[in-house]
């Protein structure tokens, strides 16, 4: 009975669900876990990195993160290949903005266009849905910073701090209690919440991809990919891959902070 | 033939324009409304044809409304708007182009950042240039009224010092200019919107 509703997108089912983007979306929870949150004075960004084969050649570029225009980079969870397509589109959109208007286009404006375009794939004939979810990364001068996660089925929405891909549940279930945690720790009756820092919240990030990956104990460096988005003295985006020897620093400084709280 | 001309102030940007519609050897009315608002904090002061004027005013008024309605509400900023009417200009130059001269002036307000809160001026002509200025005049007025403006303009003006400058230039372009303009009317655009100074003639009265 269920197949008959399978196989084509665009039906639903007679419990009113569209099969083929719930498995799209069920795919992405197998992928490379990648995990955003949203900073004091910028966005970090950190994922996984799955090596699949001692014999393949490092990526000389970035495999995770990737730069939409100059105020904006996501993260890659799913098929890489659909990956390209919906970033090309997305810098497309950014480039064609600014030059209609002189202005870099506003982060949630390219979401909703990549999103769109992501939704037109689930219900036109034919077609199988974006096996990708994405976090974006993105400052413009309407909202300030901003992280955004989308799924196959052109949903997106707005975060302080989220995880996609596998084991997304339990990243989100630590971050909650830790974002929320510090937030509490410093909490006064009319001190607006401590929101974390760029630093802290590269440790907070780390974290939880200790726990999401499925390696055992902390993870080298060259399995994590960390991403850093702040604003320099001329309120320009700076984006920057944090460097093996950077990302190692952090890493070490998380498992110290693991120690430390295991032997108090 | 239309007398176009903008000022810049502290606080906000003065816009003024002659009210004759007239072509060929023949003057169809004298209370018209050359300075067409955009948005509630934007307007743009046409020199042209009545018709490119209205056209060209309404389209761009439409698509910066209709940006707005399709993006929560979001506000093209005055360089923004400014450029957009460029873009258009400009693909229209080699199909059928608008036979309008402009100077666009709006207020910018900015909560999240003071630095980008102001009025700004932009100077635009048919074939699609485009320049941010704290000073201007469209058609043959501005030969006779940039110099006034050179002499008289400064930094950090009031709106009373903007329009008496804006005054000089009318009653320059009243005395030497060899066509008659005898009404004008003077728009302000500031951090409370457009509102019209005054007027020679009631653009309302039909």
């Amino acid at each position: 009975m269920a197949r008959r509703y399978d196989s084509s997108t665009t039906t639903f089912s007679p419990e009113g669900r569209l099969h083929q983007v719930e498995y799209a979306i069920e795919a992405i929870n197998n992928a490379g876990t990648c995990v955003g949150i949203l900073a004091k004075d910028g966005i970090v960004m950190a994922s996984e990195r799955r090596i699949t084969s001692g014999l393949l050649a490092p990526a000389k570029t970035s495999e995770k993160t990737y730069t939409l225009c100059p105020h904006a980079s996501c993260n890659v969870a799913g098929l890489t290949a659909d990956a390209n397509i919906l970033i090309e589109q997305a810098r497309l959109r950014a480039g064609r903005y600014h030059y209609q208007y002189q202005e870099p286009i506003p982060v949630e404006q390219l979401v909703e266009y990549v999103c769109n375009y992501k939704q037109f794939y689930t219900q036109r004939g034919g077609l199988r849905p974006f096996g990708v979810a994405f976090l974006f990364a993105g400052y413009d001068e309407h909202h300030g910073f901003q992280l955004y996660q989308s799924d196959p089925s052109g949903n997106y929405s707005g975060w302080k701090a989220t995880v996609i891909g596998a084991n997304n549940q339990a990243g989100k279930s630590i971050l909650k209690s830790d974002y929320k945690k510090k937030q509490e720790g410093e909490m006064d009756e009319d001190k607006e919440p401590e929101i974390p820092d760029v630093q802290e919240a590269l440790k907070l990030a780390v974290k939880v991809l200790n726990k999401t990956m499925d390696g055992t104990g902390s993870a080298a460096a060259e399995k994590m990919e960390l991403f850093t988005m702040k604003l320099d003295e001329s309120k320009k985006c700076v984006h920057r891959i944090l460097t093996k020897e950077e990302a190692q620093e952090v890493i070490d400084s998380v498992e110290q902070e693991a120690a430390a709280a295991g032997d108090s | 033939m239309d007398s176009v001309f903008g000022v810049c102030y502290n606080g906000g940007v003065i816009l003024a324009a002659d009210q004759s519609n007239a072509r060929s050897i023949l003057v169809y009315q004298e209370n018209l409304d050359k300075i067409a608002e955009l948005t509630s904090h934007s307007a743009m002061g046409v020199a042209g044809p009545n018709c490119d004027l209205v056209n060209f005013t309404e389209y761009v008024a439409k698509n910066i409304r209709l940006y707005e309605l399709s993006n929560d509400g979001t506000k093209l900023s005055v360089h923004a708007q400014a450029n957009f009417a460029r873009g258009e200009l400009a693909y229209a130059l080699r199909r059928g182009p608008y036979q309008v001269n402009i100077l666009l002036g709006g207020y910018d307000t900015n909560e999240a950042d003071k630095s980008k809160e102001g009025a700004s001026l932009y100077h635009l002509d048919y074939m699609g240039t485009l320049h941010k200025v704290p000073f201007g005049a469209q058609g043959y007025a501005s030969y006779f009224t940039l110099s006034i403006m050179d002499r008289e303009y400064k930094e950090n003006l009031n709106e009373a010092e903007a329009i008496t400058i804006v005054e000089h230039c009318i009653a320059e372009i009243q005395t030497r200019f060899m066509l008659k303009q005898p009404n004008y009317i003077i728009k302000a655009v500031d951090k409370d919107g457009v509102r019209v100074i005054k007027y020679g003639s009631d653009p309302s009265d039909n």
